[in-house]
């Protein structure tokens, strides 16, 4: 590529080029740097200069400091950050694992065997509309206000889209290539087994993306509801405890956490679908 | 060819589809003798039942009615004794060129080390040697097609069929890849049926062309192509039968 800027006749040598595309990259950082510290600016003057009731918004130092003091401090709702966080983290991971291991196998079997899709599909349909919180109820009654109950809610919300998308995904697999393998003689279960699912990893993905995502949204709206720790619980309890600090301390941790597993899964997405960038 | 061995032959093969409640017939009544390291060109207008026939050949699809015969045998659906190189880039995007040129050898359980070997010997000789790791998207279209060809010679077929390999590809690469198959093929002697919808690739590459009318298909007439290799595309033997076959073909639909 830099040897066809010199070729091109642009009139760039190729380590000009480069400084350029460099210089370019580094401008976007900054810019989104300094984005990031106006909003926090202008939210701590906006505090600090009291245009807002501070009852109702706590300043970004403010719930920094309640962050280094939440650290290790049980109150007001009886549990530390770290407590929180590992109870928010158990009841997530536990729901979003199950449904991408019964969910991804399920989608994928579904798409590939016309049989299976016919016996699951009309069951699957019933249940996938149904918006995951609304099982809240009937859950605290089974199985009370536990790990489990959580994390049953959890699933369901993370479930539909790993079954969709790998159902998707393994439909769209290109027939010529299923045709190259059955000239090859490869069985249907082979053809699956080494066609289908590589094709179908694309959107595997991106249904445990919009499942973690999910699964996170749903965590907390489980804990609101019934729960005795959890980051959810946290914020439920900032509010009743009417500190602004404790509920902005709570959502940017959410985010935080939320963005960290996103990071993660485009981690081992770029090395399981390699093959795209290479 | 000196003594003509009969290795492929198809007898009275007919095959239809239901489209909208009624039969659309694709092939109708075809008979063909393939001879053994003939390179036969089956040339005929667009969508006229080209690849029907080659599938029906591979075996992805079954006839209606007919039979096919190998070396006088009967057999029926796909076989290891024939290979075929797809019409579009089949090949699998997160794959190396070498993984997707042993994928024959490793669906029928070789060991790595044999069917590495002997997929080296054909991507040496489609001219790939050192793209082995690359993968599909890092290759031109000609590149790909050059794996898809080693992919069908590492199954290491008896007979290969080509349904228009190189009708995705701009008209330079197309040259190109008309001489390559023509150079692999004399290098490596395979029966060949090559698909195509296009004169001069048939007149170029074929020992003889077979012109199918158009839908359903059926075999109007069989040329001998009698010139000798390489062929000269310009001169006035080739431009006579081209405008001999092209005065014979059915408008495409």
């Amino acid at each position: 590529m830099n040897g066809k800027v010199k070729e091109s006749g642009l009139g760039l040598d190729v380590e000009e080029f480069k400084r350029k595309k460099q210089k370019n990259a580094y401008m976007m950082t900054m810019l989104s740097v300094v984005g990031i510290l106006s909003f926090l600016l202008l939210w701590q003057i906006s505090v600090s200069m009291e245009w807002v009731n501070q009852k109702f918004l706590a300043s970004p130092m403010q719930v920094l400091n309640l962050f280094l003091v939440k650290l290790t401090d049980a109150s007001p709702d009886g549990n530390t950050l770290g407590m929180n966080v590992l109870a928010s983290l158990q009841v997530s991971l536990t729901g979003f694992t199950l449904a991408v291991c019964i969910g991804v196998p399920l989608g994928l079997l579904m798409g590939w065997y016309r049989g299976f899709d016919s016996l699951i599909r009309p069951i699957f349909e019933v249940v996938r509309p149904i918006p995951p919180v609304s099982w809240i109820p009937l859950i605290i009654v089974w199985l009370g206000i536990g790990l489990q109950a959580k994390a049953f809610i959890v699933f369901f919300s993370a479930f539909v889209p790993c079954v969709i998308n790998s159902y998707t995904g393994i439909r769209q697999t290109v027939p010529v290539l299923i045709n190259v393998a059955k000239t090859c003689g490869a069985s249907n279960f082979t053809i699956f087994w080494k066609i289908g699912i590589p094709s179908s990893m694309t959107m595997v993905f991106t249904g445990i993306k919009v499942a973690l995502g999910n699964a996170w949204s749903t965590l907390v709206a489980a804990e609101m509801l019934a729960a005795s720790a959890g980051l959810g619980y946290m914020i439920l309890m900032g509010r009743q405890f009417a500190r602004p600090d404790i509920i902005i301390l709570g959502i940017t941790v959410i985010g935080a956490i939320g963005m960290l597993f996103s990071s993660l899964l485009n981690i081992a997405e770029s090395k399981v679908l390699g093959w795209k960038k290479v | 060819m000196d003594q003509k061995k009969i290795k492929l032959s198809i007898k009275n093969i007919s095959h239809g589809y239901i489209v909208n409640d009624d039969v659309f017939q694709a092939a109708s009544n075809i008979s063909l003798d393939v001879y053994d390291n003939e390179f036969l060109v089956i040339l005929g207008p667009g969508h006229c039942g080209k690849t029907v026939l080659l599938n029906i050949i591979s075996g992805l699809e079954e006839a209606e009615v007919g039979q096919k015969e190998i070396d006088g045998q009967p057999f029926k659906g796909s076989d290891k004794r024939i290979g075929m190189v797809f019409q579009e880039l089949a090949l699998m995007p997160w794959k190396t060129v070498m993984a997707n040129t042993e994928f024959g050898p490793q669906m029928a359980g070789m060991s790595k080390q044999q069917r590495r070997k002997i997929a080296q010997k054909y991507i040496d000789l489609v001219g790939l040697h050192g793209f082995e790791k690359s993968y599909p998207n890092k290759l031109s279209g000609g590149m790909k097609q050059r794996v898809g060809i080693a992919r069908a010679y590492t199954n290491e077929p008896e007979i290969l069929l080509m349904d228009e390999p190189f009708g995705q590809l701009d008209a330079q690469t197309r040259y190109a890849m008309e001489e390559e198959i023509q150079r692999i093929w004399q290098q490596e002697k395979r029966t060949i049926i090559f698909v195509t919808n296009n004169i001069e690739e048939a007149i170029y590459l074929g020992d003889r062309i077979v012109l199918l009318s158009k839908c359903p298909a059926q075999i109007k007439e069989i040329y001998d192509v009698n010139l000798p290799r390489p062929r000269d595309s310009v001169s006035p033997e080739f431009l006579g039968l081209r405008k001999q076959i092209s005065d014979n073909t059915d408008l495409p639909l």
